[in-house]
């Protein structure tokens, strides 16, 4: 496959054909509109499912029953249309069924606007609808890691039979770069045996969240949280730049963490000892890595397009060793590298000083 | 008097559980016509041989368990949004029968913008739709189907009107929509109407397996418990207050449905 010039909402939608998804719900809302639209011709085109809902809370729900049917099923939206699907969240976390959603954040809350940000990292890592579990959440930096992760995620949700989110913020979605698409998977995958296919020649099959017995729903509730600790035991993914000799850690995902690079190589240039940590899974965040790099450092610098919300991960896995600081712009204003570079400098100066 | 002993192999069986029909208890109150019409359902799935191909969507409401009271698969949908997920069933699994059976609170309150639109797209589902004039779940608050001056717990002094609005006509709203094709309503109050309740399940399943459009069963049904009624006089109410106010008929029958016979 060759390397070629791909909009991020594109290239996820494609990446989602080739990994294989049989069925796309969606309802149009900016920055991820473009993602929809490409499925309303590419899935139609192949002789697989698009429908446009009539909402984000029926999209979320034609995912769910689908998701039921054991078909791969997405859906996309942006945060005041994820805040919609809440519902639908839960229950298809509740029913132990996979599906993928990719949400393309945008600034917040309320109506709030349709520029890149990261205001959802509380949503979908930590209360992506009500009841205890998280889903598996993806960050992803750049448009080839959108594509990577989409078929990651396809594959996740479908190991662990579980809801994967890929956060990618408005930036991912609208801009353009070279990136290469995977080949097309084998289509359609065989219906797993737990699915609502019609109950022929076998025992009736039901997809519920129910349960009305306490004991049953405890122990349903202790599947969802095993299911959760071998996620966060084999799941952590994070990528690192420089972190060898680092004195100052600068920790960023997305695009924060893309721009959070340009000014890490920056300060390098400079001789200055940074590095930097990007979470690719935002959940499980990847802390196991981040404890052995809180050991080496003297400071974590923590950059986000939010008021500091991946900042509480970073301090519960740094848990005190050195100082945790952080640096956030807010509204859809995406921070510059010689801007990240100024804070940067201005933290290893403190570092240094704590060293 | 002599007693005539007959072999039971000679005896004729004359009535006996729908294999569509779970043999299990059912959680519904004495008198509830829940019972009529999942049985009705169960007999007319049986008798178009759909048991193995159906799938269920259940609401919330009085009938969330309705999956375990049936022998077929199914699926528990959140309040109001059963015909959204069953419309993501159908569009994967086109082989497969697919049923909403939801109550008024379910469908004509929190899922009405569902139950429109998976008329308006014309989904090729079935919905049941049961009106009993009352939220009975959750113990007897007023419906969007609840008629002038009922009481119920949240409308203690009755429902007014001028603040609560009038009962919401499904029926007649869902037959304006042309992607519905069969929507009629029916009453469960006396043996003559469930009978004709039990051929317009059957005609509405029958427009599903001929891929016509969205076909829906309004069946006017009792809640004794949250009526404050005993099941006799419950069966009296929906005839003399709920079918002037709901009048039985058939609201939409496309030429299609006709050609059909």
């Amino acid at each position: 496959m060759a390397r070629e010039m791909l909009k991020g909402n594109v290239a996820m939608a494609e990446a989602a054909v080739r990994a294989g998804c049989e069925a796309y719900f969606g309802y149009p809302i900016t920055p991820q509109t473009e993602l929809l639209e490409y499925m309303s011709a590419r899935m139609v085109e192949l002789g697989r499912v698009f429908l446009q809902a009539e909402s984000e809370v029926a999209a979320i729900n034609m995912v769910y029953g689908a998701a039921c049917t054991g078909v791969q099923v997405m859906s996309s939206s942006s945060s005041p249309g994820v805040s919609l699907m809440q519902e639908g969240l839960s229950y298809i976390a509740g029913s132990d069924v996979p599906c993928v959603i990719i949400d393309v954040m945008r600034g917040g809350p309320g109506l709030g606007n349709i520029l890149p940000s990261q205001s959802d990292y509380f949503q979908v890592t930590k209360s992506a609808g009500h009841g205890d579990y998280h889903p598996i959440v993806l960050a992803p930096a750049s448009v080839q890691e959108a594509i990577d992760f989409t078929v990651l995620a396809f594959e996740l949700a479908r190991k662990y039979r579980h809801l994967v989110i890929l956060a990618a913020d408005g930036q991912i979605g609208q801009m353009m770069e070279p990136a290469e698409l995977p080949p097309m998977q084998p289509y359609p995958q065989p219906r797993p045996s737990w699915s609502v296919t019609g109950a022929k020649g076998r025992d009736k099959n039901v997809v519920t969240s129910l349960y009305m017995n306490a004991d049953d729903e405890e122990a349903f509730n202790i599947r969802i949280q095993k299911k959760l600790s071998v996620i966060r035991a084999v799941e952590q993914r994070s990528d690192e730049f420089a972190t060898e000799d680092a004195e100052l850690l600068v920790v960023g995902y997305g695009t924060s963490g893309r721009i959070a690079m340009s000014a890490v190589q920056m300060a390098r240039e400079k001789g200055l000892k940074v590095g930097l940590f990007r979470p690719q899974t935002i959940y499980p965040f990847p802390d196991r890595r981040l404890k052995e790099l809180a050991e080496q450092v003297d400071m974590c610098l923590v950059i986000e397009m939010n008021a500091g919300q991946m900042v509480e991960d970073v301090r519960l896995a740094v848990n005190g060793v050195v100082p945790v600081e952080f640096y956030g712009r807010m509204g859809g204003n995406i921070p510059m590298p010689d801007e990240l570079l100024r804070v940067i400098e201005r933290y290893y100066a403190y570092s240094s000083v704590l060293a | 008097m002599t007693t005539v002993t007959i072999p039971i192999e000679e005896m004729q069986l004359v009535y006996d559980r729908p294999e569509a029909l779970a043999c299990t208890h059912t959680h519904y109150c004495p008198g509830c016509t829940h019972s009529i019409a999942h049985r009705l359902l169960a007999e007319a799935i049986d008798e178009l041989g759909l048991r193995e191909k159906t799938i269920l969507v259940a609401p919330v409401g009085c009938a969330v368990f309705a999956y375990n009271y049936f022998n077929m698969d199914g699926v528990e949908a959140a309040h109001g949004r059963a015909p959204a997920m069953a419309t993501g069933i159908k569009r994967v699994s086109p082989q497969n029968t697919v049923i909403t059976y939801q109550g008024d609170g379910d469908l004509a309150s929190i899922g009405i913008a569902e139950i429109i639109h998976v008329a308006a797209r014309g989904e090729k589902i079935t919905t049941i739709f049961i009106n009993n004039a009352i939220y009975g779940m959750t113990g007897g608050q007023m419906a969007p189907t609840s008629l002038p001056n009922q009481k119920t717990t949240s409308s203690p002094l009755g429902r007014d009107v001028l603040t609560t609005g009038t009962p919401l006509k499904i029926s007649e709203l869902m037959s304006q929509i042309d992607g519905a094709v069969y929507v009629v309503r029916r009453s469960l109050h006396d043996v003559k109407h469930i009978r004709q309740a039990k051929k317009a399940i059957l005609t509405a399943l029958r427009v599903q397996e001929a891929n016509l459009g969205f076909s829906m069963v309004e069946l006017l049904s009792t809640c004794p418990t949250n009526w404050g009624m005993t099941p006799i006089d419950a069966m009296g109410w929906v005839e003399s207050a709920m079918i002037p106010a709901f009048p039985l008929g058939d609201y939409k029958i496309a030429d299609s449905v006709r050609e059909l016979g």
